[in-house]
């Protein structure tokens, strides 16, 4: 043959890598690679976990955050009630005192006039009664113009010491 | 400091020594010539060993089951007391493996995603024979020949037979990964790339060879055999392992996926049906 190509030789070469390639593949190869394979499985797997974990915990905080914005609700709807209930209490206070002071006024012009009257009446007895004094104590009493006539004269007595 | 002055005087007329020895030391009688060392270089017609007193043999053939065997025991070295203790923090060692492994198995995957179990298999076992083939030669093993003769155990692909094994092996793994993918439509498909062995073949065994040739006439010139060789051969073996391995890797994988690829169904007869 050319080259000195040996037919026999090619077919122990074939045999030689035959062996090699079975050899390194059970020997060296699959155990490498399924070590590979099983440390990959295993860090895929601690992701995996890792993400479940992530979205357990953001489900978690989804639901804490709309228990949040629900007590939020909660809160603002009391507030805005107890806001309604404390202006309408103001109101109806507002009312009431209203209606107090009407009646207040009602009650006292009623006894303002009430007073009046009184007074009114008590000024007229009295009045009355100064009359009758005083024509009591004009009848009783001398003519003025003769008392004015004793002064006088007890005045020119004075000046004549 | 004065001991640091002695050890490399020590080294230099340890130096100078081996080389009047080397220059001083007569011919050992009958040598081969420039021609005879490249001609048996090319053909291993000469310089053949006695497999087991059974058939003589190229040298590249011992070689090669020598380097099969290193691999084996490595393997079986590396499986038995590194791979129960690897950790999923891994340490240097267990790196290079994985790295090893991982670029072999990455690079069938990639080339041939539809089947790319047994080609990565493959690939790892073929790269790793051509990187370590390669690099044997630095190891200057000696066998002898069946005239008595002692000789350099040569890269086995430095031999037409073991390139041609190679070549034609990777090629049949493509066939087995076309009929494997597609049926015999997967033959056809790899037997349209009918040049593939030849070429495979014949660009390990030159490449293999054009390094053998160039370290021979170095190391045939007494002149030239010093210091060179560092260069020459250290780094053009390196050069050579790690390029003629990623080609034929490559190549395998690239064919093997090409041809293990489904088809897809044809069109004309499902139109042909509506049609109808």
């Amino acid at each position: 043959m050319p080259l000195n190509i040996d037919w026999q030789q090619i077919l122990l070469h074939w045999m030689n890598l035959a062996i090699l390639v079975g050899g390194l593949y059970f020997i060296l190869f699959k155990p490498v690679k399924q070590f590979m394979e099983k440390r990959d499985a295993y860090y895929r797997e601690k992701d995996e976990e890792a993400e479940a974990k992530l979205a357990e915990a953001d489900r978690i905080k989804a639901e804490y955050q709309a228990k949040l914005d629900a007590a939020d609700e909660e809160i603002r709807q009391a507030r805005a009630k107890s806001q309604q209930a404390a202006q309408q209490a103001a109101e109806e206070q507002l009312t009431r005192a209203q209606a107090q002071a009407q009646q207040l006024l009602v009650h006292a012009r009623t006894e303002a006039e009430h007073d009046k009257e009184q007074i009114l009446r008590s000024s007229q007895r009295e009045l009355r009664r100064l009359a009758a004094a005083a024509t009591k104590k004009l009848a009783m009493e001398k003519d003025p113009f003769d008392q004015f006539l004793d002064l006088a004269e007890e005045g020119a007595k004075h000046e004549e010491r | 400091m004065k001991q640091h002055k002695k050890g490399l005087a020590l080294w230099l007329a340890a130096i100078l020594a081996l080389l009047a020895g080397a220059l001083l030391t007569g011919s050992p009688g009958h040598s081969e010539g420039v021609q005879e060392a490249m001609r048996d270089a090319v053909l291993h017609d000469i310089n053949q060993v006695s497999l087991f007193g059974l058939k003589d043999v190229n040298p590249g053939l011992i070689s090669a089951f020598t380097v099969t065997a290193i691999l084996l025991i490595a393997a079986l070295c590396i499986r038995i007391f590194v791979i129960p203790r690897f950790q999923f923090r891994p340490g240097k060692f267990q790196m290079i493996l994985e790295e090893a492994v991982g670029l072999f198995d990455g690079m069938a995957r990639s080339s041939s995603p539809h089947r790319s179990r047994f080609v990565g298999a493959y690939i790892f076992a073929a790269g790793a024979y051509i990187f370590v083939g390669t690099l044997f030669e630095l190891l200057g093993l000696q066998a002898v020949t069946t005239h008595g003769h002692s000789i350099t155990l040569p890269a086995p692909l430095s031999d037409i037979n073991a390139a041609i094994a190679m070549g034609t092996l990777s090629y049949l793994v493509i066939v087995s990964g076309g009929i494997a993918g597609n049926g015999p439509k997967g033959i056809g498909k790899a037997l349209k790339e009918f040049s593939l062995p030849i070429s495979m073949s014949f660009r390990l065994f030159g490449a293999l060879l054009s390094g053998l040739l160039v370290t021979e006439l170095v190391y045939y010139y007494v002149n030239l055999s010093f210091v060179l060789p560092v260069i020459v051969g250290v780094m053009f073996t390196l050069l050579h392992a790690l390029i003629q391995t990623y080609v034929l890797t490559m190549l395998t994988a690239l064919y093997y996926g090409e041809v293990s690829e489904p088809s897809p169904p044809k069109e004309k007869k499902k139109k042909a049906k509506k049609a109808a």
